[in-house]
């Protein structure tokens, strides 16, 4: 599958901009069965931006600007080819060791209730099929409903509420795999939910490594392993450690933000 | 408590060697000439504006660090010895965090236990993959020593986030050699005055591979409400680089610049006094308004220098301490020189049934705690004291280690009732960069309570100079 994204986020400021750094993990990276055909962003600062790969593989822009009105646009966009694999991520290039994905944030941390999920479904020795039935339960248990949470609600609060976005269904499958000893990290990118339709938000999965198959991917909002309708962007510990752009700035006084994500098939 | 080890008298009473000739001097000294000595040494100590903060204390919130005139004396191949184990340990400590932050050898050995690493709140995870310049971390480490025989010694702690204490070392000899001059001229003591220079080469051997030419340091403060103020701008001012606050660096186009009344200057080495939380809000703590946005990708990408770097915390927690020995073992394949104090572990179940059958003789620390904050001294606790302590230790159990109290030597010192042996410890600062640097010495504090063994500033703990004879 070919797809075209195009990912706009927009700030507008009631004051001009006296300087602003912006952190962006706007870039795909290329694995075995993820090719990009082009890809480009767009944004003030972006020619001089400090551009690296991190140390979960990661490709990080890294951009300044100063004295300017907004509003401001940052544009990522481009063409991706993609098959689907059932959404075992091979041949992705990342140096950190498996265990670092163990680690419990404040976002991933296990409840009474989530480690209920994890022996449920992650006691028998053959993890996958506990991997689905996990992603299953949480998109059973968890409802699909914006602005039911927020940037740093916690995979317990989410699963205890009941409701949230992909952030938060990751974050509680994240957290109950890890529970097991089960390295599992979390995965921004987009989805093509259909033609021509846009969305406000990227979106967001989990990956978990299985012993003999490697990192698989698992997105519980959608109860399905990724397929050739993702694009998987960047891999961290959590959704605060891969946020699609962070910044900081001095002037402009308040700031509104819009974000716009257009994914569409591409004609080949 | 087993007998003290007096570093000048020695076991049989006898003065020992490298004391020699500061015992006969000591006979020399009338009252006034010490009265006069210890007012001229306050008089250096507030001119320099050497004070210190205490947390938590409203009524004197600057203090000046007591200071005794009697010095602490290594004679040189005792400090051979000492110096060999302290450069093994540092060594092994740079290798350990780098290995924790890339292929984490020695947690697949199984030698340290992979949980204590990984979920350890001083484990920063965005360190992995970083290869700073030479492959170090730590390049300014504090190793807390304390002697209980003439041949024995102890690690009590490392520290290698951000020591302090250096200013007192290099202040403590300018005012010996003030008051004394003609100490220093009846026998060679090693000279600890050209640390500032040791510690510019060793900042600029350390600047990233993208700077030409001669790289520039500057000293990042949090500012002057800061404990430790006063260290930060004393080493600028003796090395001659800049101090900064966070406003005063900004990244722009992928470097770091210093605000200058003309043009902004690039910034290649960053010696940063702040903590690891603090220093990038678009990496660590958000709310940071004493960081600089983006110094830390800069960072990641070897464009600059962070001195230390992020994370390495890790090394020098408390709950890894205990492991620190077998640390050596397997990054240097050598027995350790210099040994750790033997250490219960609260949170293993047997180890804490000990601790709390035992804490009327044991100290107690805190895992993540620091100067002398929050532990308890068992032996010179009250017994209400030890009770309050118990139910602490009972509720958060793997938040202690605890370690038997030790007999640690004592050096003769200046008290209201003449001289009298006190309790120290000691500190060498050791720098790594082109090379491994040991100061010859380091910073001796000394508990002036009676009997005390705690002999941090903030509990009112003073300083002496320290000597290593030269042969």
């Amino acid at each position: 599958m070919r797809l075209f994204i195009r990912h706009e986020t927009q700030y507008d400021y009631d004051m001009p901009i006296a300087y602003s750094a912006q952190r962006l993990y706007l870039w795909p990276v290329d694995f075995a069965t993820q090719k990009t055909v082009s890809w480009a962003i767009e944004a003030p600062g972006i020619e001089k931006a400090l551009n690296y790969f991190d140390g979960f593989g990661n490709r990080v822009h890294m951009l300044t600007f100063q004295a300017i009105r907004g509003p401001v646009s940052i544009v990522a966009e481009g063409i991706v080819d993609c098959t689907d694999a059932a959404g075992v991520v091979r041949g992705l290039h990342s140096p950190a060791p498996d265990a670092i994905f163990l680690r419990l944030t404040k976002s991933t941390t296990p409840n009474a209730a989530i480690r209920a999920l994890t022996d449920k479904h992650l006691s028998a020795k053959d993890i996958l099929p506990g991997l689905h039935g996990l992603m299953n339960d949480i998109h059973i248990k968890v409802a699909y409903e914006l602005g039911a949470t927020h940037a740093h609600t916690t995979a317990a609060e989410a699963f205890a509420d009941g409701r949230g976005v992909c952030q938060d269904h990751a974050h509680i499958f994240i957290a109950a795999a890890r529970a097991a000893g089960i390295p599992a990290r979390y995965v921004t990118g987009y989805l093509v939910t259909g033609m021509g339709a846009s969305s406000t938000a990227a979106h967001a999965w989990a990956e978990a490594l299985v012993p003999d198959l490697g990192w698989v991917g698992f997105d519980p909002a959608n109860n399905t392993c990724p397929t050739d309708n993702y694009v998987r962007v960047a891999a961290g510990i959590d959704a605060a450690g891969v946020t699609p752009i962070r910044g900081s700035r001095r002037g402009g006084a308040m700031e509104r933000m819009r974000v716009e994500v257009r994914v569409e098939i591409a004609q080949q | 408590m087993s007998t003290v080890f007096n570093e000048m008298q020695g076991k049989g009473g006898a003065v020992r060697e490298p004391y020699a000739l500061i015992e006969q001097w000591l006979k020399t000294l009338s009252p006034k000439d010490v009265e006069r000595a210890l007012k001229e040494a306050e008089a250096i100590f507030r001119r320099q504006g050497i004070t210190f903060a205490v947390y938590g204390d409203n009524q004197a919130s600057e203090r000046l660090i007591p200071f005794d005139i009697i010095p602490r004396i290594f004679a040189a191949a005792e400090w051979r010895r000492l110096s060999a184990g302290i450069e093994q340990r540092v060594r092994a400590l740079n290798a350990f965090i780098h290995d924790l932050y890339h292929r984490q050898e020695i947690l697949r050995a199984g030698r340290v236990p992979q949980d204590i690493i990984i979920q350890n709140e001083a484990f920063v995870p965005e360190m992995v993959g970083v290869m700073p310049s030479r492959g170090i971390y730590a390049h300014i480490i504090g190793i807390d020593i304390v002697r209980v025989a003439e041949n024995e010694f102890y690690v009590l702690e490392d520290n290698c986030r951000t020591p302090s204490g250096v200013s007192y070392m290099l202040e403590d000899r300018e005012a010996m050699m003030y008051l004394f001059p003609e100490l220093f001229s009846q026998q060679r003591i090693a000279p600890v005055e050209n640390y500032p220079a040791m510690l510019r080469q060793t900042l600029e051997s350390v600047a990233p591979a993208a700077c030409k030419g001669e790289p520039t340091v500057v000293i990042l403060t949090p500012g002057i409400h800061n404990s430790a103020f006063f260290e930060h701008a004393f080493l600028a001012d003796e090395m001659g680089v800049e101090l900064c606050e966070g406003n005063d660096l900004f990244v722009s186009d992928g470097y770091l610049y210093m605000r200058t009344t003309q043009e902004p200057k690039r910034v290649d080495v960053v010696y940063r006094r702040i903590d690891d939380a603090y220093l990038d809000p678009l990496t660590f703590r958000p709310d940071s308004a004493i960081g600089v946005p983006g110094i830390f990708d800069l960072y990641r990408a070897g464009r600059v220098t962070l001195v230390n770097a992020p994370g390495t915390g890790i090394a020098d927690d408390k709950s890894i301490y205990t492991y620190i020995p077998d640390v050596i073992e397997f990054y240097t394949g050598e027995k350790p020189l210099l040994k750790n104090v033997p250490t219960w572990r609260c949170g293993e179940k047997q180890d804490l049934a000990y601790v709390l059958d035992h804490l009327p003789e044991l100290v107690v620390k805190e895992v993540h705690g620091s100067g002398g904050y929050g532990m308890l001294v068992g032996p010179t606790s009250s017994r209400r004291e030890i009770e309050e302590f118990r139910h602490r230790l009972k509720a958060r159990p793997k938040n202690y280690i605890a370690q038997p109290t030790l007999a640690l030597s004592a050096v003769p010192t200046f008290t209201k009732s003449g001289v009298a042996p006190r309790h120290v410890d000691l500190r060498p600062f050791v720098l790594s960069g082109d090379r491994v640097r040991v100061t010859p010495g380091g910073l001796t504090r000394v508990a002036l309570k009676k009997n005390s063994l705690v002999v941090n500033s903030s509990q009112g703990g003073g300083t002496k100079d320290t000597w290593v004879l030269e042969d």
